[in-house]
Formats: C-alpha cells, sequence, structure tokens
C-alpha cells in the first residue's frame, strides 16, 4: 500500500540542459529523504537515462517527482512521460542491446536495473509514460535508544 | 559528498598538456553538448600534437550514465586509432558500481585509481599487463 | 454523528461505557499503574504511570464515543499510539516474549470490568451484560492496538540489529601497501553483497590500492548470484583502477561451479588467500624469496 504524498515537482524536458536539472533535482530530493550514496547514485543515472530517452524518443516531455511511503518507509517516484511516437516493441525495448537512436542500448533495460520499481506504459503513437520508484533501505525511523 | 553542488558549466572542457600526455578534469555535471565538443576537440589535438596518452580524471564527477559512458569508450578507441592510450582515472565507488549495474563495464578503457597511477601507466612502454590494477580487457 | 438514540433512552452501550471511563479515569489510571505494564515501564514516579494510565483511558472514551469499539483504526487511538508502542517496545527489550507482552496487556481488563460492574449495580442484568461486552470487545481492541505497534517496533529493532550485523561481518584488512582483502564467512545474500561491495570498493578508494583480494573460503556455497556479484565486484574494482581476485574457493565449491555451469569469465581466482597475496606482491614488483636455503632451519 503506498500513499502518495503528492507531486512535488514538475520539470521539463527540451533540452541537453534540462537533463542536467532533472539530474540535480533527483540528486537533492534522494539526498534529503535519506538515499545513501549509491542509491542516489543509481537513482540519478536512472533518472538521466529516462529523461534523455524522453528527449531523444520523445521529442521532449517532462518528468514528476513525488515522496511516496509504504509501511513507513520513504521513497522517491519518477515519472517521465513524451507524447512522442512510442514504443511499438516493449520487450525488445527493454532487452539489453536494443537501441533506437544511438547509445548503447542501455536506456530503458539498464534504467530498470538501478531503480525498486519500473513500469511502462506506451503504444504507438500515444507516447511513453514510465513511472519508477525507489526506496530508502536503512529502515527509515531508526531511533537511539533513551 | 554534495557539499559543493555541481553546477552545469557551458563551453569547452579545459585540456592540459603535460608533455606527451593531455590531460582532462572532468568535474560536476556535464552537458551532453560539453561532452561532446571534448571528444571533437581530443582527436584534433592528438591528430596536431603527437601526444602518446591522455588522462581523463573524472573524480570529479558524481554521475556517469550511458551517454558519458559510450563518449569515454569512443574516446579511447578514437585515441587508439590515432596511436595513443587513454586511460580514466579515479572513478568513484559508487559510480563504478552504477555503470556495473547499467551493465557498462567499458571492457576497451584503461583505468587507473588516480591521475599519478594513470601517469605512471601511461610512462610505461606499450606492453601488456603492466604490474598494478591498470588492465586492459580483451572482450 | 451516529448519535441517533437520544432523549429518554439511556444511550447505547458504547455511549455507558464512555460515560463510565470518564467518570473513573482517575480509579481506573491508580488500578493500572500497579499493573506490571505500567508499573515497570514508568519507573521514575507512580504519578507517571497514572498519568499515562489517564491518557490510555480518555482515547478509550474517544473510541467508545465515536461507537468504533472493534475497529483497531479509529481515530481515538492515534493520540495513544505512539505511547503504546513505547510501553510494548519497553517490555520486548526487557526481554518478554511476544505472548507475554500479550498477557500483560490482557491483565489491564478486569481491573476495568470490576469498576464497571460495581457502577452499574442499579442497572438491569440486561444492561449490564451488554454494558460489559462493549467493555469487553473495547479492551480487546486495546490489545490489539498495542501489539501492532509493539510488533512494528519489533521489526525495526530487527532491521536495526541486521543492519549493524552487517557492518560488524565485512572487516577490511590492509595486507600490504596497495593491498587490501575482505574476508567472506557466512551466507552471501543480495543484501550483503551489495554491502560488501561497497566497503570494499570504499576501501580501494581509502587506501590507494591497487589490488582487492576477496577472500570466500568462509563461504558456504557459491551459486549463480553469488558469482554474479563477485563478477559485478570484480568489474567495478577495475573501472576504478584496481584489480580484484578472488581467493578461497575450496574444492567442492569449484566443483559447484563447473556443475552449474557459471562462467567465472575474467575473475582472476586463486586457491588460498596466501596464493593472492603472493599473486598481487608478484604483480607490485615485489618478489618473495626463503631467507634460508630449503631444507634448512628445520630439524
Amino acid at each position: 500500500m503506498h500513499t502518495g504524498a503528492g507531486v512535488e515537482a514538475r520539470l521539463p524536458i527540451r533540452s541537453d540542459m534540462d537533463l542536467v536539472w532533472v539530474r540535480q533535482h533527483v540528486r537533492q530530493a534522494a539526498a534529503k529523504l535519506g538515499f545513501g550514496l549509491v542509491d542516489q547514485t543509481k537513482l540519478v543515472t536512472a533518472a538521466s537515462e529516462l529523461a534523455r530517452n524522453a528527449l531523444v524518443h520523445g521529442g521532449g516531455g517532462m518528468m514528476e517527482a513525488s515522496h511516496v511511503t509504504a509501511e513507513g518507509t520513504d521513497g522517491l517516484r519518477l515519472t517521465f512521460s513524451d507524447s512522442g511516437p512510442g514504443i511499438p516493441d516493449l520487450d525488445r525495448a527493454l532487452s539489453d542491446g536494443y537501441t533506437s537512436g544511438g547509445g548503447l542500448g542501455m536506456g530503458l533495460g539498464g534504467a530498470r536495473r538501478l531503480v525498486h520499481e519500473f513500469a511502462v506504459d506506451s503504444a504507438p503513437g500515444s507516447g511513453t509514460t514510465v513511472r519508477v520508484t525507489s526506496w530508502v533501505s536503512r529502515p527509515s525511523r531508526l531511533r537511539e535508544d533513551v | 559528498m554534495s557539499e559543493d553542488f555541481s553546477r552545469p558549466v557551458a563551453g569547452h572542457v579545459p585540456v592540459l598538456r603535460l608533455g606527451d600526455v593531455l590531460l582532462v578534469t572532468l568535474q560536476g555535471d556535464l552537458h551532453d553538448s560539453m561532452a561532446f565538443q571534448l571528444q571533437q576537440d581530443l582527436s584534433e589535438t592528438i591528430a596536431r600534437s603527437r601526444v602518446t596518452g591522455v588522462v581523463i580524471d573524472i573524480s570529479g564527477v558524481e554521475i556517469v550514465d550511458s551517454f558519458l559512458g559510450r563518449v569515454l569508450a569512443e574516446i579511447a578507441a578514437q585515441t587508439e586509432l590515432l596511436a595513443a592510450r587513454t586511460v580514466v582515472a579515479g572513478m568513484r565507488p559508487a559510480v563504478a558500481i552504477t555503470l556495473v549495474e547499467l551493465g557498462l563495464t567499458l571492457p576497451g578503457v584503461r583505468t587507473a585509481l588516480t591521475t599519478e597511477a594513470a601517469l605512471e601507466l601511461l610512462a610505461q612502454p606499450v606492453v601488456l599487463g603492466h604490474p598494478g590494477g591498470v588492465r586492459e580487457e580483451r572482450p | 454523528m451516529p448519535q441517533h438514540e437520544t432523549g429518554g433512552t439511556p444511550g447505547t452501550p458504547a455511549h455507558t461505557v464512555r460515560d463510565f471511563l470518564l467518570r473513573r479515569s482517575e480509579q481506573i489510571a491508580q488500578r493500572w499503574a500497579d499493573e506490571p505494564l505500567f508499573r515497570s515501564v514508568f519507573t521514575v514516579s507512580r504519578e507517571e504511570a497514572v498519568e499515562a494510565g489517564k491518557a490510555v483511558v480518555e482515547a478509550l472514551a474517544q473510541v467508545a464515543d465515536s461507537q468504533r469499539v472493534e475497529d483497531p483504526d479509529a481515530a481515538g487511538f492515534t493520540g495513544v499510539r505512539e505511547q503504546l508502542a513505547r510501553m510494548g517496545a519497553a517490555r520486548s527489550r526487557a526481554g518478554l516474549s511476544t505472548t507475554q507482552v500479550a498477557s500483560e496487556l490482557a491483565a489491564l481488563r478486569p481491573p476495568v470490568e470490576n469498576l464497571l460492574i460495581a457502577d452499574l449495580e442499579e442497572e438491569t442484568p440486561e444492561r449490564q451484560r451488554e454494558c460489559a461486552t462493549a467493555l469487553n470487545v473495547l479492551m480487546g481492541t486495546l490489545r490489539l492496538v498495542a501489539m501492532q505497534t509493539a510488533l512494528s517496533e519489533g521489526q525495526e529493532l530487527i532491521d536495526r540489529q541486521r543492519l549493524q550485523l552487517l557492518e560488524v561481518a565485512t572487516p577490511v584488512i590492509k595486507l600490504w601497501d596497495g593491498i587490501v582483502a575482505v574476508p567472506l564467512i557466512g551466507t552471501l545474500d543480495s543484501a550483503r553483497s551489495q554491502v560488501v561491495m561497497e566497503t570494499l570498493l570504499n576501501a580501494v578508494v581509502d587506501q590507494h590500492a591497487r589490488f582487492a583480494i576477496l577472500d570466500i573460503t568462509g563461504v558456504p556455497t557459491v551459486d549463480s548470484l553469488v558469482a554474479q556479484h563477485l563478477m559485478k565486484t570484480v568489474a567495478a574494482a577495475r573501472l576504478m583502477g584496481a584489480e580484484c581476485v578472488v581467493s578461497g574457493i575450496r574444492p567442492a565449491i569449484a566443483q559447484t561451479i563447473v556443475h552449474l555451469g557459471l562462467d567465472l569469465g575474467t575473475v582472476k581466482t586463486r586457491a588460498s588467500l596466501a596464493d593472492a597475496l603472493g599473486y598481487c606482491l608478484h604483480e607490485l614488483g615485489a618478489n618473495i624469496v626463503n631467507a634460508a636455503p630449503a631444507g634448512a632451519g628445520r630439524r
């Protein structure tokens, strides 16, 4: 059971300058929630991949970031959406080595390995939405014994 | 960790020449266009001025995604064609773990712990298996 | 508001219980203060225990007022949830089992029930029974709420201890200038492998280590998951400019690896930690020679 605390930020993805903002925003948000350095880096990298996908394949789009909690654990949910041509063959797009726009073909499949939850919604002609969530791995309410 | 929050810088990445070696220090968050520019600048400089090696210090880089990874791999392949060697130095542990998870192990790229180690490596004659943690893997 | 029966009728049993709780909160809290649960948690003073007890009684009255005596999620419990959690956690920390905590909670019921019965002496037997039932259900719900929170506290304790264990179980040893080793003992699961990888790679940076040895002598089994983690660690170390050697692959494990058809690929392996150290020293340019001629020095 997840309870969303609402969307906290909405960032446009229109240029490679925007990719920098996306990465910095995700880095700051993850640090604030208490993500460890490695998990921060994984999430920022995944965001960079997905934002670049939206820019290169979707002709631009946007990212929404929200803070979610489940069973006392904090998480960060990022939703990338574009209104580009969509992905005709999702299974193939998620497998390594598949690429349609340059790069090493690590975009979607690679990003999926860097996050805890991954969902993609796409159909030819109707754009693509990718939603990823990662959770702070430590128990969130660590209290010192008094 | 993020005491100095990386601000995006526009324009060229400075390329320093130390004898036969070009030294590039990447810092903070790189624009895609800057990375592309660097790739071009490097190949032109190498072709113009017979350098034997390139050291790219990425100890100040907080993330390497598949795009930047590809740029690094291409720079290495390019310099190889121009009879020089590229060493990527100082990759942070978190960055290395993420790249491996992403599926990018950069097999054709030489690596070193620090810039000094990279310069030491380049000072060695071109033979395989130099002592130390600097290895080139063949796929 | 679910308050339909007003006027001449005496109200629902829940409302009678509510009135009783509000009227008697002092006495109930006084009696609870003598019960082990309150007595052992609030050790500073009796007043403290009585105050805490009153807070719980008031919460119960609120829940009764909302007619939701059987609902652990009733809004009335919100205010005392944390206090109950603290009490439950304190008892588990004192070494009580879950069952023991549950029976301490159950012991809170009889004193309240006795007071209620004494208060309702004038009422019809049927009314008495109805009100006692309502109180019973309410006390049962309180027990549930306390156990829920105590259990989640326990889970946190387990999480915290697991985390500590992970950190303790991964020592990094500097074997030589530029050589670090991590001896792994016990089963490697996903979380532990992650910690091992991070610890090892951080040590590589801190110690300027060109070599890192992962010794798996103490790892009982190597399955494909463990093998995958080993290969990831080796790949990440290489990206940083260090070489990772895996040592301590016992014959049985070597067999499993072959049987499973696992490909350790480019991973450099050595039979023992000593062999691995020898390899690293050699690569660093050091040579190991025996000081004494072979055969001498032993009689």
